[in-house]
């Protein structure tokens, strides 16, 4: 377990030329992300309030139709209609919204426990930091997906509950790049500075180790997001992750395999656009890794 | 070595009883009394009341750890609900079935996913290795369960060349198998490549070389073997992510391991079969974890110095 740690709190020195030659490169990866993730967000902003999607509506007239059918009230389904005769597009655009925010939630939540933790540990060291980093090896040490799943079977399905599991099985990343964060910033002349010049902890944590951890946690945040999307995806489709009312994409894929001889649109249509934006998300990452934060690459 | 093994065998057993005490937490933590959990909402007080008597739920907390701590030494998680077997009997009966999807995908990663990494490090920044990247990128993003209905569908509805679900057959093992090793082999691949790319400027990579020795020799032999030292970690790291992915591709191709019968449990909430089976599967994992452990300090003798200081 050391050697994790090792990667973090050393210096590995930029080994390949090849990084240190395309230092500036990777603009084109970051734009390319940067513009699919917005048109992901603006779709789940507003799509569903263009197009309609009432979860407990059933159309029979207009079950299991393919993509590009004239639906009998005339109006257009792009990608078909499932078993009740729901527009697979409106579904998937409250699925978007769904799926961002419980991945927005559960970064936001992970990230504080994480970075509360990490800074803790890294700043005040001893036997503080014996305990939570043990915490975080023993974590380390048991599969996430198992813990998620240990966790919502007990909980049950609901949206709450998928950002409480995800955010307990995501949380150790964070505190392990805020911990090292603290540990290379405590030492530093000008946190020495400040201290002589009569700054308490509090303070000294929150203008000086705490700014000096915002640009790598962020990019573990860009990192990370794609698999908890991935994660909560999953677990939907396992049926522990959202209830069957809220359609994420998991839960629509895992309704799509029942139908898979006569309607094969249901589950692989929102399967691309999920893949897709994860796809986005870890272009975006790996960039901005790359270049904001290159001893991270062994994340 | 001896120290440092030592060392790392007193960890995976704290590791192991971290991970029962956090169910055992966990168990507690849920709102509603265990008894009722397991009953389900159907039960009559009289049940309840015997599921309590038999759980001990009715002693004080630290008396009920105690009595866990001792069951689990006992590999004891009480009968099923369900079956009335014992809980880990039914839990090892699916072990075979998981161990040979997780190791058929392992064997698969390792053999593609080393040589791919191999190449695209050799052939760095040219289109091959954006072609293997690109590859790479999609396997690692590609939800498993989606990936293989496509599959189901593909393979086993359209073209019709291999069973969609079940076991029995080499040909059934085939699509679980791919759909399990694809995010793996996938990371493999990119663990390999930045590895060999981070070794290959090193002095004795260029000594090597100097000597006069074939490029493929310098490859394979020097910069590989030190590139191999933190994807072995890596490697064992992700076997854990590999093993919870059991539980998804054994769900969508109903394949009789362990992860299925734990979803099923979960649903049937037979209780003691899942906290066996996830214990099980935490067990598997620390163990490979501590063989990686000790493997890395054979490969890498800096490690065994700083373990036995």
């Amino acid at each position: 377990m050391t050697s994790t740690e090792l990667d973090l709190t050393t210096t590995t020195p930029l080994a390949t030329p090849v990084t240190a030659r395309k230092s500036r490169a990777g603009t084109a990866r970051i734009r390319f992300g940067l513009i699919v993730i917005a048109v992901y967000v603006v779709a789940a902003a507003i799509g569903p309030w263009l197009i309609d999607f009432d979860s407990v509506a059933t159309r029979t007239a207009d079950r299991l139709k393919p993509p590009g059918s004239r639906l009998s009230d005339g109006s257009l389904a792009i990608f078909g209609t499932d078993q009740v005769g729901q527009d697979l597009l409106a579904q998937m655009l409250q699925g978007a919204r769904i799926s961002i925010a419980v991945g927005l939630a559960t970064l936001l939540l992970a990230g504080t426990i994480g970075v509360t933790v990490g800074i803790a540990a890294g700043y005040f060291g001893g036997w503080l930091d014996g305990v939570l980093m043990r915490l975080a090896d023993i974590q380390l040490a048991f599969p996430s997906i198992l813990l998620a799943i240990f966790i919502a079977a007990l909980l049950g399905p609901s949206v709450v509950n998928v950002v409480i599991v995800l955010a307990v099985s995501n949380w150790v990343t964070f505190a392990r790049v805020a911990r090292g964060q603290a540990l290379a910033t405590r030492r530093r002349e000008f946190v020495d500075a400040s201290r002589t010049l009569g700054a308490g902890t509090w303070r000294l944590i929150r203008r000086c180790v705490l700014p000096a951890s915002v640009a790598p946690v962020l990019v573990v945040a860009t990192v990370e997001i794609g698999h908890v999307i991935l994660a909560e995806a999953s677990l939907s489709f396992l049926g522990l992750g959202t209830p069957a009312s809220t359609p994420s994409w998991g839960v629509t894929i895992a309704n799509g395999r029942n139908y898979l001889a006569d309607a094969w649109w249901i589950s692989t249509v929102p399967g691309i656009a999920l893949a897709f934006l994860v796809i986005s998300l870890g272009v975006l990452g790996d960039a901005l890794r790359d270049r904001y934060d290159p001893r991270l690459r062994s994340l | 070595m001896g120290a440092y093994v030592v060392r790392r065998l007193f960890f995976s057993v704290f590791v192991l009883w971290g991970a029962v005490t956090i169910i055992f937490v966990v168990l507690r933590l849920v709102p509603g009394d265990p008894a009722y959990i397991m009953l389900g909402p159907d039960a009559d007080q009289a049940q309840v009341d015997a599921l309590r008597a038999q759980l001990g739920l009715d002693h004080s907390l630290a008396q009920q750890y105690v009595t866990y701590l001792t069951n689990v030494v006992h590999l004891d998680f009480g009968q099923s609900f369900r079956l009335s077997t014992d809980s880990m009997t039914l839990v090892m009966q699916r072990v075979p079935a998981t161990i040979q999807l997780a190791s058929t995908a392992l064997l698969l990663s390792l053999l593609i996913g080393l040589p791919l990494g191999v190449i695209a490090a050799l052939k760095a920044n040219t289109w091959l290795d954006r072609t293997i990247s690109v590859f790479s990128l999609l396997g690692q993003s590609t939800p498993s369960f989606w990936l293989g209905i496509v599959m189901i569908l593909v393979f086993a509805r359209n073209l019709q060349v291999l069973p969609s679900s079940g076991s029995g057959s080499w040909a059934h093992l085939v699509l679980p198998t791919v759909t399990l090793a694809l995010p793996f082999l996938a990371i493999l691949v990119r663990l390999t490549r930045s590895g060999l790319l981070e070794v290959v400027h090193e002095g004795y990579v260029q000594t090597a070389r100097a000597k006069g020795l074939a490029e493929g020799g310098v490859i394979l032999v020097h910069a590989l073997r030190n590139a191999l030292i933190p994807i072995v970690t890596v490697v064992g790291l992700q076997f854990g992510a590999l093993l919870g992915g059991t539980v998804i591709v054994e769900t969508v191709f109903a394949w009789p391991g362990v992860g299925r019968l734990l979803i099923d449990s979960i649903s049937r909430r037979d209780y003691g079969v899942v906290q066996a089976a996830i214990l099980l599967v935490a067990t598997i994992f620390v163990l490979i974890n501590l063989l990686v452990d000790l493997l890395y300090g054979f490969l890498d003798p800096r490690v065994r110095l700083a373990g036995d200081r």
